[in-house]
Formats: structure tokens, sequence, C-alpha cells
């Protein structure tokens, strides 16, 4: 095992773990309020939030191109501040944070849905305060479907592949992220490196969910 | 003394009831749909009416004229929910105590486990509301709502999870509880048995709409033989 070997590795779990925090943090309360409220086009929003989960991530991938891209409206802007995202890691990370999005908040927002609204007024007729019943009813109420949105986001942005090679590219020791440098090792006959890349990704990702499931089943109640 | 005098646009027609309400046990009857929840709910706070006002014990808590609207948490309005909504990761001394923690005791306040004890399930505080039976969890979501010293209670359909021999026990703790507390009480349910065999007054709601209001007993009178 070399650099090389555990760059692309390193790479993909820096980019999987970073986008599940800007997922977390758009997709946490997001789900709550739109799993509670209803307002006109609410079902186009809905729609939108979902569409990176149908579509073929390629199509993504070309979509956030024409976004971000140097001739893109965001790209123009970002260019204007001096920042060019396209085939740097942070592309990588925008493409799996866009792919990954709707499996988080679908998640939350049945988890939400699943906490009867009772149980947040008895709350409230009890004299606590919302971001109290937040946190102490609804939050431990709807942690497991959190916890299955997590993983499963997680999950997608550890192999996402299409969106992540249009936007970020397939730069070894820069872009390069475990799910291309197994394709392009395999491209190149070399699958010694592919073997390696393999069971390293499946090992750590068994471990893992491994873990996750085990901590989740002894903080359940009953 | 409790004064209602609300109106609230529903899909299918309009609620609107005006009710004065001693410190009697106020028994609401009708039909599924007949806007008995959202009656109590109004009450609660946690619907707000389109119209009128809600007065308790001489403050306002509702007025459309005057723009007031205070919320739930500062009602003192205590509710026992259908099927009790008791906080299913909380144990029973927590689900009570949970009222408490945001609102803090005065210190002739009552004690939360005492009020648990006086019920009859002090020995299940360590249960989680999975452990323990219909009646017990009726019981303890009355100490829960009782916790915050309320001026009004707010039940329900108390007793529709319960089988009938659970259900007489019930109808007298609840009588006894009443005379303790001497508050006015809104029972709520769709079973004609349950409001006659504890209200004060009976009132029948129908689309909204009071059709019906029978004074059963005038406060400070004894309840009636055989009730």
């Amino acid at each position: 095992m070399n650099r090389t070997d555990w760059f692309p590795v390193l790479l993909s779990f820096r980019v999987a773990a970073l986008s599940v925090v800007v997922i977390v943090a758009l997709g946490l309360p997001l789900a709550r309020i739109l799993a509670r409220r209803s307002f006109p086009g609410q079902d186009l929003l809905e729609a939108l939030l979902t569409m990176p989960l149908v579509l073929p991530p390629t199509v993504v991938g070309f979509g956030l191109l024409l976004l971000v891209g140097k001739t893109g409206p965001v790209g123009r802007l970002l260019g204007m501040a001096g920042i060019s995202l396209v085939f740097t890691w942070w592309a990588a990370v925008l493409a799996a944070v866009v792919v990954a999005f709707p499996l988080m908040y679908q998640s939350a927002k049945a988890a939400f849905k699943s906490v009867d609204v009772n149980l947040e007024n008895a709350a409230r007729t009890l004299g606590v305060g919302e971001v109290r019943i937040f946190w102490a009813v609804t939050m431990p109420l709807a942690w497991p479907g959190l916890l299955t949105g997590v993983v499963l986001s997680f999950a997608r942005a550890l192999g996402e592949f299409g969106a992540t090679l249009m936007v970020a590219g397939n730069i070894p020791g820069r872009t390069q992220t475990a799910p291309l440098a197994i394709y392009y090792a395999v491209y190149a006959g070399d699958n010694g490196t592919a073997t390696r890349l393999v069971l390293i990704l499946t090992v750590i990702s068994f471990l893992v969910i491994f873990l996750v499931n085990r901590w989740a089943r002894r903080r359940n109640f009953l | 003394m409790l004064e209602v005098k609300i109106q609230k646009k529903l899909p299918f027609f309009t609620l609107d009831v005006e009710l004065r309400l001693g410190n009697e046990i106020l028994g609401l009857w009708g039909a599924s749909g007949a806007g008995k929840t959202t009656l109590l709910q109004c009450l609660a706070g946690l619907q707000k009416p389109t119209g009128g006002f809600i007065r308790l014990a001489g403050r306002t808590l509702y007025s459309h004229a005057e723009g007031i609207n205070v919320p739930p948490r500062r009602r003192q309005v205590g509710y026992v929910f259908q099927d009790y909504a008791l906080f299913p990761h909380l144990t029973v001394k927590n689900n009570v105590l949970f009222a408490l923690n945001g609102n803090k005791p005065g210190p002739n306040g009552p004690d939360p486990t005492a009020l648990l004890d006086a019920l009859g399930v002090g020995h299940l505080v360590d249960r989680y509301p999975g452990q323990i039976s219909g009646g017990e969890k009726q019981r303890v979501a009355l100490a829960r709502a009782l916790a915050v010293q309320p001026r009004l209670l707010l039940l329900d359909e108390p007793f529709s999870a319960l089988d009938t021999a659970t259900k007489a026990k019930a109808f007298e703790g609840l009588k006894i509880l009443h005379e303790e507390w001497g508050i006015p009480f809104v029972l709520v349910s769709h079973d004609e048995e349950d409001v006659t065999a504890l209200g004060d007054v009976i009132v029948t709601l129908e689309k909204g709409r009071i059709r019906s209001t029978t004074v059963r007993r005038q406060p400070g009178e004894d309840h009636p033989a055989g009730s």
C-alpha cells in the first residue's frame, strides 16, 4: 500500500463526510418545516428537491457544469470573486451534496411526520417552549429515521461517480475519488490497485454500517 | 369560571359555540366530526379561532377584537389527549416531570410523584408508557396534565381506550379529582354514557353548533343520587 492507493480513499471519505454535514444542515430544517406545514408551490419544491434522486448522475453533473462552469451563471459570479470551483475537490463535494441530498431529505421528512403531532401539542400544553420540544420530544422520536437518512446519504456520497466525474474531473492526487480510481485502474489493466481499493472501501463501509446499527440498537428504548 | 364565545371556520362547517361554565364538569357530547376536538384545541390554544373570545378565571386567553391569543404554554390549561399522548421515550416519572422543567413549580407546588401516588400509579414511576395498561396510562396522563396546576382541565375521549370495569373506576376517580381541584373540567366524548355519568352540564354538539344544553346540577349542589 502506498500513498497513491490511500489518497482516493481518504478523499472519498473527506468528500462524503463534508457532504453529509452540509446535507444535514440544509436537509434537517427543510424537512422539519415541510413535514408540518403546507403552502402554495410545495409540490413543485418537493419535486425539485427529489429530482437528483431519479435523474442519472451524469444529467445532474451536466446540469451542475452548466451552472458552476466558467461561463455558467454561478460560475461567473464565483469567477469574479476569484474562485474556480470546477475540477477541484470542492466540486466533488457539491456533486455529492446534490446527488445525496434527497435521501436525507426524504428520510428526515418521513421521520418528522412519524412523530405524533399530539405529543408535541401535549408538550405545548405543559408549558414547554418550542426549542425544548424540538430537542426533547421531536428529535428523540425521529432519530432512527434521521440516522437512516445520514447513513444513506453518506453511502450515496461515498459512491458518487457520474456527477463527480463531470464537475470535478479525474485528476489523480487532487480530485480522483475512490470510485473513479477503481474505474480507471481497471480501465488501465491495473487489477492489483483496483482490488486493494475495493477491499479498503468494502471493509470501511461495512464497519461504518455495522457500528452505526449497533449504536442505534443500543440507544433504542424498550 | 370559563366564558367562551368563539367561531372557527372548518372545511365543512363553522364551529360556533357559546359557553359559560363555573367549576363544574361540562360533558360535551357529539358524533365524531362534530367539532369537539377542535373546540378543545381552541381552548388550549393549539388552534386559533376565527372570531370571538375565551376568558378563564378573569383572564382573557383569546380575543379576536383585542388581538389577544395566549400561546398554549402560558394558558395553564391541562389537556388529557385522546390515547393520552404520553411521551413513549420517557418514563412515567419523567413524563410528569417534563411539565415542570419548562415551568418552575412554586414552593407550594404539588410534588408530581405525590400526584402519581394519589392517582394510584405511584408504583409505576420507572416504567415506560409502552409497559403499562390503558387505565394506568389514563391516570398518568391526568397526573401530567395536573402537574402544571391548571385552571381548566380538558379531557378528550378519556375513556375510549378502557374496558367497562376500568371505566367505572375511572368515572369515580375523575369525580373525586374534580372535587379536590375545584376547577372546571371539559370532558369530550362520542359516547353519551360517559357524558351523562359525569357531566354537571351536558352540551350536545352537532356540526359545530350547540343543539342542546342540559343542566343536571347547579354549582354547590351535590351529585344527584345514582349518577
